[in-house]
């Protein structure tokens, strides 16, 4: 059990850092505003998640899991409701969500 | 491992500084300082200073950031550059820099045990704290109790800057510019079209001022006391701000009865004060205030730490209110 624990811990939270990485270089490297806020809120949500989660197995039936698991309610909560203000607002500017060529940054 | 975290968080606080020196659109600026203010919390908290980081993750991410952002709508987003190259101005800066730097050759290196501030009065603070005061949060007994009058004038020092705030900027104009937004057909339609963000917002305010409350009255034994505890509420007060304008929300609170709360908690930290100086113990002596002086002191702790968060709670929202009801003069 312990094993099995430590074993799924590790996987959760080098899951989270691949996507950690795969997001900041996202942000670089994508061509448009949307596609680079995607990048931006796969590394908000995703990462976020799978390390708050690989850190709850690792602390087991604690204060410090339930602490986790708030913070872990509030991401999933609040960092959509960020990407999607930001898309919103963007699309109410006037970007436009198409496929196109780099844009100015 | 605590080294290699340090040298990371160091880094990225000087690479942040550069940013911030070699961009010049004020937003982007903005954003970069409150990245600066939480790197420094996680420094400070990667060197076990939990109240520090928590103040500083609350006030200079937190309200600063929000507060900037409200002083650049009423101003430019673009920085002006400077008419000629201030050379003069380099040089100062580095010869004060260089002088600080040769300064901090005689300070002794960071957790020195021999450093003449862990043979003061610390000693006694760390061993005695539990038998003189009775707050397991030793930070909170420093603070509040033995350094009661220290804290006096910090809670001071924020109510004449927020005095001082409003006597500059003031409200003049308020009327005239909600009349104007109002005849220009700008209500609160910009925002309001953010339906998920109002819900999650409404969800949110809720839990803030919670968090807060528990923050203002668990400082005796974590983290946290009266400044995080004001500034977390003023911040669940600005987001319902942000969300459904300054007239909703002035009509929750209104300036002039903040005004009142941020004096009234002033009063009450030295009403606290004169009455231990009237039941015959010295000012802000908590130990007279009942029979038992542990319980004195927990009595005492409890009214400052509300004192201080009811001023820092006020303030901070006074002066948000005063930056944000500038914004319209403009134009």
């Amino acid at each position: 059990m312990e094993t099995f624990l430590v074993l799924a811990s590790t996987l959760c939270i080098s899951m989270g850092v691949f996507l950690g990485i795969t997001g900041a270089i996202g942000i670089f490297r994508m061509p448009n505003f949307f596609a680079r806020l995607h990048a931006a809120s796969v590394t908000d949500s995703g990462c976020a998640f799978m390390l708050l989660f690989g850190l709850m197995l690792q602390s087991g039936f604690t204060l410090a899991t339930i602490k986790l698991c708030f913070i872990l309610l509030f991401f999933l909560i609040s960092s959509p409701t960020a990407a999607h203000a930001l898309a919103k607002t963007a699309l109410s500017c006037g970007a436009q969500p198409t496929s196109s060529p780099r844009e100015e940054r | 491992m605590e080294l290699i975290i340090d040298i990371t968080l160091l880094t990225f606080l000087g690479l942040t500084a550069l940013a911030i020196n070699r961009i010049d659109k004020l937003f982007c600026i903005i954003m970069l300082s409150g990245i600066y203010s939480l790197l420094c919390a996680s420094l400070f908290v990667s060197m076990d200073a939990v109240d520090v980081a928590f103040t500083e993750a609350a006030v200079g991410t937190g309200i600063a950031t929000v507060l900037l952002l409200s002083t650049i709508g009423a101003t430019d987003t673009q920085q002006r550059s400077a008419p000629q190259r201030p050379l003069f101005a380099l040089l100062v800066v580095c010869a004060t820099g260089a002088i600080l730097v040769y300064g901090t050759m005689d300070m002794p290196a960071f957790g020195d045990p021999d450093a003449p501030i862990h043979h003061h009065v610390a000693p006694r603070y760390l061993e005695m704290s539990q038998q003189e005061v009775g707050s397991d949060n030793i930070v909170t007994s420093i603070l509040s109790s033995y350094r009661g009058f220290d804290t006096l004038g910090e809670t001071v020092v924020i109510f004449t800057a927020g005095l001082s705030v409003v006597g500059l900027i003031g409200f003049r104009g308020m009327q005239k510019f909600g009349d104007r937004q109002r005849a220009a057909g700008i209500t609160q339609d910009d925002m309001g079209k953010h339906l998920v963000l109002r819900i999650v917002i409404k969800m949110f305010i809720p839990l803030i001022l919670l968090f807060a409350l528990y923050v203002q009255f668990h400082g005796d034994f974590g983290p946290g006391g009266g400044f995080q505890a004001g500034v977390i509420f003023a911040s669940g007060f600005i987001f319902y701000t942000l969300m459904f304008g300054l007239d909703a929300a002035m009509r929750v609170v209104s300036p002039r009865t903040l005004s009142y709360i941020a004096a009234l908690g002033v009063l009450t930290y030295g009403g606290v004060g004169i009455t231990t100086l009237l039941m015959g113990g010295n000012f802000l002596d908590y130990n007279v205030l009942r029979p038992d002086p542990l319980q004195g002191q927990h009595l005492g702790i409890f009214l400052i730490e509300l004192g201080v968060g009811t001023t820092v709670f006020s303030i901070m929202v006074l002066i948000f209110f005063a930056f944000s009801s500038r914004k319209g003069l403009r134009q």
